[in-house]
């Protein structure tokens, strides 16, 4: 299947691939999929005092679109305040990437990541 | 290095120059064009002959009669006609078949097609290995079975299936036996005067001969009769009308002629690839080789790669052409019921790698290719959740997994 000059650019080169220390109380973790359906992603955000998101580190098990669906909301999330950030849409992913149909359900799931982690964050610090 | 390399000889095969060489002397104007059933000059007389000569050399490689290959337009073909034509014709006999659920697609599609017009079918599990169980077999088997159909060799796995002792289980209980030897033809001995096989489909294509061409062996002593499927002039003893394609068959012929010859020390030679590329590969952690690890052809190989999927490994692997076991790239999203039939899990099977080498596999291709791999799967890893979980010693079984 041929993929996008954007997915392939960033399966390549994937951003912010990584993890925060777990201790971090400014962190916040999400983690959706299953194994068994062939993607699972986590998705890392640090959260500043004030509510935005300072910095954010994913890993990703899955095909290349969900891999670069993980990669692309790593980088809009940043310098986003928690409800800016869960405005991100699927739709938006798939669109910047050009995701054939088979792969919209990548996009889905890094929308469900960002909703996920920033459900943590709220969870954690009561808000 | 030319890249990519070229892995997946399972898919198909280049045709080998020397076939190519031969096939285009039946094409035009100055070579041999005719219509083989021309019976009234000598256009047709020469392509006939071609025709004869190669249904000879494919009934050569196989210890079989010349009058007992049926040519086709392939290995689905081939099999259609094989299990419909003598379904039908043997069903006053009975109507149960009997067939193996990491059969090809060509095979289990056909005996869905039956299941509509009333047949019953069973559909045999395999072992881990891939093997068939062969009292599992014979426990299925009933005095109405009419066909049993069984590959020799898997076209994901590799396995070779006993088939000279299912012969025996068959031929016992008057059952007709077809098998689907696509993947088998030039890279296992087949000797039709000893198997007990009643029917068997052949693939050009697999054998560097060119795609579009296959053949049907239909036995005749004892003899097998077939319901045609395609009608219309009565070619290929009535069991398959149409013109038969001279420069197919004659290519067809050259590949297999080759193939006897050169198939003992091919075979050795991929043997010895096989291992070079498996020793370069599986000691990386978590890698598992599927399938039965003796009873196999030494060209498939199909690796599991745990905690990477299976089509970003395709994409990392983007200098090597091979294919996926898991069928992601399709609109499916399901991963490989041949390997889901040995036990593996959705996600070893969504992570596994079919290497096939061939006729132009090279000594320095395998080691650029186990170079490549270890960059994948380290590049892949270092981005897998799972690979951390599995790290930190969680046990995935027991996170509970949001579901999509």
């Amino acid at each position: 299947m041929a993929y996008s000059e954007k997915v392939i650019d960033h399966y390549e080169n994937p951003r912010n691939v990584g993890a925060f220390a777990k201790d971090d109380p400014t962190v916040a973790t999400g983690m959706v999929g299953a194994p068994a359906c062939g993607d699972v992603m986590k998705l890392q955000i640090k959260v500043s005092a004030d509510g935005i998101i300072e910095d954010a580190k994913f890993k990703t098990y899955g095909c290349g679109s969900a891999i670069a669906s993980s990669s692309l909301v790593t980088e809009w999330v940043k310098g986003k305040s928690l409800d800016e950030a869960a405005l991100i849409k699927n739709t938006d992913i798939a669109q910047e990437l050009a995701l054939p149909p088979v792969k919209i359900h990548c996009s889905i799931l890094a929308e469900d990541a960002i909703k996920a982690a920033i459900a943590d964050y709220k969870s954690r610090h009561g808000s | 290095m030319k890249l990519p390399i070229y892995l997946d000889y399972a898919a198909t095969t280049p045709v080998d120059p020397r076939v190519a060489e031969k096939m285009m002397q039946f094409l035009t104007m100055d070579g041999d064009f005719g219509n083989p059933a021309s019976r009234s000059h000598r256009f047709g007389w020469q392509a006939e002959e071609a025709v004869e000569i190669a249904r000879s050399q494919i009934a050569d490689l196989i210890n079989a009669d010349p009058r007992e290959i049926v040519f086709t337009s392939g290995a689905t073909e081939s099999n259609n006609l094989a299990i419909k034509g003598a379904a039908q014709f043997y069903h006053k006999k009975g109507k149960h078949l009997i067939t193996c659920k990491t059969e090809h697609k060509a095979t289990l599609d056909t005996m869905r097609a039956l299941e509509r017009e009333g047949f019953e079918v069973t559909y045999l599990e395999v072992e881990a290995s891939g093997l068939l169980d062969l009292d599992k077999l014979k426990a299925a088997m009933r005095p109405d079975t009419t066909v049993v159909s069984v590959m020799f060799v898997n076209n994901e796995i590799g396995v070779i299936q006993d088939i000279a002792a299912i012969g025996e289980l068959c031929r016992a209980n008057g059952t007709v036996f077809h098998v689907d030897s696509a993947q088998a033809a030039g890279k296992v001995e087949i000797d039709l005067q000893a198997l007990k096989v009643d029917l068997m489909s052949f693939s050009a294509h697999k054998i560097y001969g060119p795609k579009g061409i296959g053949a049907l062996y239909v036995r005749r002593k004892p003899r097998i009769r077939l319901e045609a499927q395609t009608h219309g002039g009565g070619h290929e003893r009535g069991m398959r009308s149409g013109t038969l394609p001279t420069h197919q068959i004659v290519a067809m012929g050259e590949a297999f002629r080759i193939a006897k010859l050169e198939m003992a020390a091919e075979n050795a030679r991929f043997a010895t690839l096989r291992q070079r590329l498996w020793d370069g590969i599986q000691d990386i952690e978590q890698v598992f080789l599927n399938g039965d690890a003796t009873h196999r052809v030494p060209g498939i190989t199909n690796i599991s790669f745990n905690y990477v999927e299976g089509e970003s490994l395709i994409m990392a692997l983007k200098d090597i052409a091979v294919s996926s076991g898991s069928a992601c790239t399709s609109a499916s999203l399901e991963p490989s019921y041949v390997l889901r039939a040995l036990g593996l899990t959705d996600e070893l099977a969504h992570s596994s790698i079919r290497f096939s080498i061939g006729r132009f596999t090279t000594e320095q291709q395998i080691d650029h290719t186990i170079k490549i791999v270890h960059e994948a799967i380290d590049k892949l890893r270092a981005m897998s959740p799972l690979w951390d979980m599995y790290k930190d010693g969680v046990d995935l079984n027991t996170v509970a997994w949001v579901a999509h």
